[in-house]
């Protein structure tokens, strides 16, 4: 266990407590079938410090009303609280001006926001866009619904099988006809951590604008947007120990105000007649109807957790376990490792030789280790390896070895069991 | 919880998924179907040979899956051989009832023992995820005996 003393050491020196972390997670002290849950899914969702849900319970219980509408002392206190999430995350991502943070659904909602209103407003019929080979099917399909739509082209970038991101296969897919470029920042299945600034200034010397999904990558990484230089980054609550129902949509915001709106309805416009409507700026022109008011709250509490603790000491800590966990897997007879790009996040997906994922997430549920089990919603890159799904064991701020310790016992016991 | 990981997994399953039977591609079969799981990617195809009178003279599949869905197939395709399509459409509907954990009834005498060998699979019902594990190979075929091209299991 030697790996332990890297662990409890950040690179600020300070101890990284996490049985103190682990002790804010209400759901870290499940039981499951009789073990304590190990639970190594956060890259699917991450669970919630009891901080959160006592922030959001707090807000519905004293702090509730609709937002922007009504003049008394509720409407405004909630107005106030879910403005100042807008600030929170602005500084978070460090953006010019929080009227740059639009909150959507989830990243999904935020791409095809994107998609929609950019696309169709920007794009035509012969430019080309590029995607990765790694893309979740979230910054695949709304990219297809939109060449369907409007006939753009749209190149995959490629990677190599360790899973590295190839910056000059990139480069060479790049000319005067790019016109857009959207791409992961962290690989949801193989942990590669793709080099986006130096992907963001290429796209930009051929002219190209930038969409970055950071659904893994701000957890795990977290951005600095100004510094990035990016067109447009999306994350997702749920996965930054946030509430599910929440998602941002960072954009440049003379370039948000240039772009139409995606949905119509009440709180976007500035006036309307049943002749004609016209449209308030960013962010309200892209946040239709009642938005997800406490869910902001709540995601707005959970990046001050993580703010608290740090997500630079939160990486190095992932990175330790990241350490600890491949050398135990590897030790397993016939397990493979799939992505081993040289820079990587806390996720691993494997193959167990004989052994389908599926059966390997029920059996290992039995000894209480949830790992998500399928195709990652990424299928033209489970083409990529010629498997159908791995299983993928993803670490967050709390997991500890004895989390992988577990895993391993787990996956012995799948052993046994398939013989 | 694991009594119920070793009645999921008995012997039978596990040599069922690890060298399935009528694992192939028949040429002559008559129809055929793919089924297609879209949560996992798992896919297999099945193909019938069904002749005078309805009865299905040969049975086989190809494709990938978890060990259940491949034994479900496996042990599918022996049991259907030799039977009418009105008989498996019979049998499917009480193969489905055990993998829900629904009560089946009466067992009907002519199928007594095949219920008996697929009583090993009902260890499912344990594991609502892995319900369609079970039937994708059910389902598919119920495709490819009436016509339809391709199933999921949505």
């Amino acid at each position: 266990m030697t790996a332990t003393t890297t662990i409890l050491k950040s690179d600020t020196g300070a101890a990284y407590d996490v049985a103190a972390i682990r002790a804010d997670f209400p759901a870290l002290s499940l039981e499951i079938n009789g073990h304590p849950l190990a639970f190594l899914d956060s890259g699917a969702s991450a669970q919630k410090p009891a901080q959160v849900l006592e922030r959001m319970d707090q807000a519905y219980r004293t702090e509730y009303a609709n937002v922007h509408r009504g003049a008394y002392t509720l409407s405004q206190l909630a107005t106030d609280n879910y403005e100042n999430a807008r600030t929170t995350v602005a500084k978070f991502m460090n953006a010019k001006t929080p009227d740059e943070i639009i909150f959507t659904r989830n990243v999904t909602a935020a791409i095809n926001l994107v998609a929609y209103s950019y696309g169709r407003e920007f794009l035509q019929a012969g430019d080309e866009i590029i995607i990765s080979h790694m893309e979740h099917h979230a910054n695949i399909v709304p990219w297809q619904l939109l060449r369907d739509a409007i006939g753009i082209e749209i190149k995959v970038a490629p990677i190599d099988d360790a899973g590295n991101f190839l910056l000059d296969e990139f480069k060479s897919l790049l000319s005067a006809k790019t016109k857009f470029v959207a791409v992961t920042q962290i690989s949801n299945v193989l942990g590669t951590i793709v080099p986006i600034k130096e992907v963001v200034r290429l796209a930009h010397e051929a002219g190209a604008h930038v969409l970055i999904d950071g659904a893994q990558g701000i957890v795990h990484e977290g951005v600095d947007v100004q510094d990035l230089d990016a067109e447009f980054y999306a994350f997702t609550g749920h996965k930054l120990y946030g509430p599910s129902g929440i998602g941002v949509l960072w954009g440049k915001l003379d370039l948000l105000n240039k772009m139409p709106p995606y949905q119509g309805g009440g709180d976007m416009i500035e006036n309307v007649t049943f002749e004609k409507t016209t449209y308030r700026d960013a962010p309200a022109r892209f946040e239709a109807g009642t938005p997800p008011i406490i869910e902001a709250v709540g995601l707005a509490s959970a990046i001050d957790y993580v703010s608290n603790i740090g997500l630079t000491n939160i990486a190095a800590h992932e990175q330790g376990l990241l350490a600890y966990a491949t050398d135990e897997l590897l030790k397993i007879d016939g397990l493979q490792i799939i992505g081993q790009a040289d820079n990587k996040a806390g996720i691993i997906s494997f193959e167990l030789d004989g052994a389908h994922p599926h059966d390997v997430g029920t059996i290992i549920d039995s000894k209480g280790v949830a790992v998500r089990a399928g195709h990652h919603c990424a299928q033209p890159l489970m083409d990529r390896y010629g498997v159908a799904a791995t299983a993928r064991a993803s670490f967050g701020m709390y997991n500890n070895t004895g989390d992988v310790d577990q895993l391993v016992g787990a996956l012995n016991y799948v052993k046994e069991i398939f013989g | 919880m694991e009594d119920d990981i070793r009645e999921l997994y008995q012997e039978v399953i596990l040599d069922h998924g690890k060298n399935p039977r009528n694992f192939r591609h028949p040429e002559d079969a008559t129809c055929e179907a793919n089924g297609n799981n879209p949560l996992c990617g798992d896919k297999l195809t099945v193909f019938v040979k069904v002749g005078a009178d309805e009865n299905i003279e040969d049975a086989a599949f190809e494709g990938r899956g978890c060990a259940i869905s491949v034994a479900s197939a496996s042990m599918m395709t022996n049991i259907v051989t030799g039977k009418k399509v009105s008989e498996v459409d019979a049998l499917f509907d009480i193969f489905h009832k055990m993998c829900m954990g629904e009560d089946i009834g009466e067992t009907p005498e002519e199928f007594e023992d095949d219920i008996d060998k697929l009583m090993v699979l009902s260890g499912v019902k344990q594991f609502p995820m892995r319900v369609k594990c079970a039937t994708l190979a059910w389902h598919t075929m119920n495709a490819a005996v009436h016509g339809d091209a391709a199933t999921t299991t949505e």
